[in-house]
Parts: structure tokens; sequence; C-alpha cells
């Protein structure tokens, strides 16, 4: 399974067409103290771009995008009981959302690790 | 994710530095530009954390940004014509604060507005005042014009200020200046260390007991390494001293209240002594005063009140609130909010009319396209730890 990574950091895992999307550690970092995760309900279909859940640290509330069309089939229920997950494992047990994604195809359109490394 | 805080790039090469910029490198913290200043944000420990640190230990923080001024009269003399004088800009008593104590003020604009808040301490040679980081010329030079019949102003922005806050500050603070723990809640004096003048005052901004001390920016590195030595003690940033002012029921001058929210309003009127007030015996006599003093007497359309959502989501600055779940009366907006570490919950600030004013009213947040649930509270939301 390959992990795909956007400019807005957050990463993608695609199986089959159902892509997990969650924020890197460079974002988690940034972020600081995750207190509040929220998604947007299952069902919803949202364009490539579109805010599909918000994390809120002590700091600032920010947007977590799709970026990819995609629909939302579901969120990781252990972020309403713990959102420190997002600090303690961004890139594993602290993944956000899984959606269906209109066209798989265009999941390698999306950065490398490599890119997504020098970009930072 | 777009990456709102902490990683804003400092391209402003004019951006200032305080006394301890260099500390604040070494000691890891994230900086950020906050009013003209490139100030830490967070360290190592983590916004959370040092919350927690401060309210249960102790918490040092750089407020050297913040400006220092020092109101003497003209003449030779009694610092008490610098109390009166400074009477005419603000509807708090002076004259009768005995030398050596601290008052919070407000200097009024001519609409009954707010110029800005600030701490003004009585010396034997005038006024010791602290203001904002943004306003501190506009009020210095503000001050300077409207006194100088009689006072002159003097301009301290090169002095440094820490804040060392929470119920272990008086323990460490000992070390430095053993006669602070015998000052009590807002005293305020002048001493010395290594022979350089330091003003101290047991007061600040997160509702913990604790100290504040302005010094000779030569004399700050060396001090906070000193306290920062002590086991009890960690460097903090400007996201818990939001946080924490935030549980405190602290008012951010630029968020709470301006120059368009009266002292009514804001909810600030315990801030106006009696003497001040209509039927005392010095009543107006400052900016705006007919102004505040009808609506002490009418009253006013909104107020400032503690705000706390339901669930978990934080309601934060902008968020509007309405007089039940279809959003068609807008009863207010919140002013700050996020989510309070001590409370473990979310707590918020704002203007609600004043219907909608009286603790345990319900209204409701529009958040993201729903409606939560908001009961208006009582501040502080954490009991305050002052030694009075």
């Amino acid at each position: 399974m390959t992990t795909r990574y956007t400019e807005t950091h957050e990463w993608v895992n695609l199986e089959g067409d159902t892509a997990t999307i969650g924020i890197t550690h460079h974002a988690a970092e940034e972020l600081g103290d995750v207190v509040f995760v929220e998604a947007k309900e299952a069902g919803t279909e949202l364009a490539a771009g579109e805010a599909v859940a918000v994390v809120e640290s002590v700091k600032a509330a920010s947007d977590i995008y799709t970026p990819l069309q995609a629909t939302v089939l579901s969120f990781n229920e252990k972020l309403s009981d713990d959102p420190s997950l997002i600090n303690s494992a961004p890139e594993g047990e602290g993944w956000i959302v899984k959606v269906k994604l209109a066209s798989p195809e265009e999941f390698d359109r999306l950065l490398s690790a490599e890119q997504y490394q020098q970009k930072l | 994710m777009s990456i709102s805080v902490g990683a804003v790039e400092l391209m402003n090469e004019s951006l200032q530095r305080t006394p301890l910029y260099d500390l604040h490198i070494s000691l890891g913290a994230k900086m950020v530009p906050f009013a003209g200043y490139e100030m830490p944000v967070q360290y190592p420990l983590g916004v959370m954390e040092e919350h927690q640190h401060t309210r249960k230990k102790a918490g040092l923080f750089d407020v050297s940004h913040m400006g220092q001024l020092r109101i003497q009269p003209r003449q030779q003399g009694n610092g008490s014509v610098a109390a009166e004088a400074f009477e005419a800009l603000v509807p708090m008593d002076f004259q009768s604060l005995p030398v050596g104590r601290q008052r919070y003020a407000l200097l009024t604009n001519d609409q009954g507005g707010l110029r800005d808040d600030l701490m003004v301490a009585r010396q034997e040679g005038g006024l010791f005042v602290v203001v904002n980081a943004a306003n501190k010329e506009s009020d210095a030079d503000y001050i300077e014009q409207a006194l100088a019949e009689s006072c002159k102003v003097k301009r301290q922005f090169d002095r440094a200020l820490l804040a060392l806050q929470g119920p272990k500050a008086v323990e460490v603070i000992a070390d430095l200046f053993p006669q602070a723990p015998t000052m009590r809640f807002m005293d305020c004096i002048d001493t010395v260390l290594d022979g350089a003048p330091v003003t101290i005052s047991r007061s600040g901004y997160t509702g913990e007991d604790g100290f504040e001390i302005g010094l000779p920016a030569e004399l700050a590195e060396r001090v906070a390494r000193k306290l920062l030595e002590h086991p009890d003690v960690e460097a903090v940033g400007l996201g818990a001293r939001d946080s924490l002012r935030l549980e405190a029921g602290l008012c951010l001058y630029g968020q709470d209240i301006d120059k368009t929210t009266s002292p009514v309003e804001a909810s600030l009127m315990w801030a106006i002594q009696k003497v001040r007030r209509p039927g005392g015996e010095r009543a107006g006599g400052y900016p705006g005063a007919e102004t505040i003093s009808r609506q002490l007497e009418d009253g006013v359309y909104r107020k400032r009140v503690g705000l706390v959502s339901e669930g978990r989501a934080p309601i934060r600055a902008g968020v509007e609130l309405f007089a039940d779940e279809t959003g068609e009366e807008k009863v207010g907006r919140v002013t700050s909010g996020g989510f309070g570490p001590t409370v473990q919950g979310p707590v918020a600030m704002g203007y609600v009319s004043c219907d909608k004013a009286s603790p345990e009213t319900r209204v409701f947040a529009s958040l993201r396209g729903r409606m939560v649930p908001v009961t208006v509270k009582a501040m502080p939301f954490v009991p305050p730890g002052f030694k009075r």
C-alpha cells in the first residue's frame, strides 16, 4: 500500500477505491495539542479541495481537505474520546476519515513522500 | 490542512526582538509575529502542558513587548500631582490609592469606548504604568500630550518585563527578591538587583498568584535563566498565556474590548471606583464620562459574558450567537474562545444582548453550519489564586 501526500499536509492511503486521510507528522507538530476533531457526515459528497474534517488544537481550528473528489465513508471514532491520537500517532492510529474516491486512478497525481519532504 | 498558527513565515524584517530573544531560541521556542515583535508562542513542552504547569507550579513569561511608562510631575516633588492629573484620562481613583499599590485602569475615549486597558501603580515620585504592546507608542503620545502641563512621560520601552505566575511563584521569586513574599496582591515596589533598578508587582494575567518584574534589558536573560533553574519553573509562551487569561475571564484588548466597547458593556464596572461614578465626590471628569454615566443610568444593549458550549467543539472569536436553533434572531458574537486546559472543555467570552446576559441563559452558536447550545456563565471559569 502506498502513501501519498498533499501540499496542505494531508497523507492519503489507498486500498481499492477507499482512501484513508490523516495529517502528517509535520502538520501535527505545527498544530500542537489537538483537543477536538470532527468530520463531515458519512455520505457527504465532496469535490477535490473541499474540507472533509476540522482539527482543533488549543491554538486554532484547521480544516482538513480531501485532495480528490470523494464521498465520506467513516470517521475515526477513537478521536472523539482521544483527539490526542493525532499528536501521538498522526500517520497511524490518528487517521481521520475514510472516503470513497470517485476516480481512484487520480491517486497517483498526489505527492510522493520524497516530493512532500522537499516541500517542507 | 492550512496551518494558521505557528508556521507563520517571519518575513517581515521590521519585527522587533525582546532582550530574551536568544534565550527563547536556545529553549527551542516556536516564534511568531505578535504586536510587531517576534515572540514565543510555545516551547517544546506545548501549550497544554505549559498552561497546566502554570496553574500547578510556576510559569515564566517574557512580556517585554509590553510598554512600561513612568508619569512624573514636571516640578520636583510629590507624586500625587501625577495621580491627580491622570484621573482626567481614566475613570479610576488614583488619588486615594496608597503609594506601593497597583490598580487596573481603562483609558477611555470621547465616545465612552476604550483606548486601552493598563496597569497603573502609585509610586513615591509618580505613576508606573504598563500598557499593551500594540498601543504603547500611541498611549505614551496621548498621555504625554494630555498631561503636558503638569507631568512628563518617561518611556521605558527598552526595559524587559518578566511574569512569573502560578502557586509556586512566590517561593521561586524569594530566592532573588527576599522581600517579595511580604507583598500582597496588587502591591508594586521599586527595588534594586545587582545595583540596577527593578520594579516588582504582585499581579499578572493568568488568574494565579504571581509577579511581574520590570528590569533593565541587560539583566533580563540572567534573571530569567536564574528563575528557570528552579525545578518548579517552566518557560511559557503566548499560546498558554491566552488560554490562561481566557479561563481567568480577563479581556484581551483589540479582541474583547476596543474603542467601540464601553466599560459598562464590557462588564468592567468593578474597575470604576465609587468616587468616580455618578454621585461620587469626583464623578466624571474623564473622556466619555457623560456616555458612561448615561449607560449606567439607562443600561446598555449588550454585555460581555462568559460562554460555555455543550460538547467538546471550541467556539472561537467571530462565531455568531443566536436566540434559538432557527438562527433567525442574532443575539451576539464570541470575541475570545478556545479549549480551556484546566476546565478540560471549551470556554469563551463574548457580547450578548442584555436580555440574554444573565447566567444560565441558553443561546446557540452557529458552528460550521449547525447550532451548538451555549450557556451564559459567570467568569472566571477557574477560581483565582490571588494572595490578597
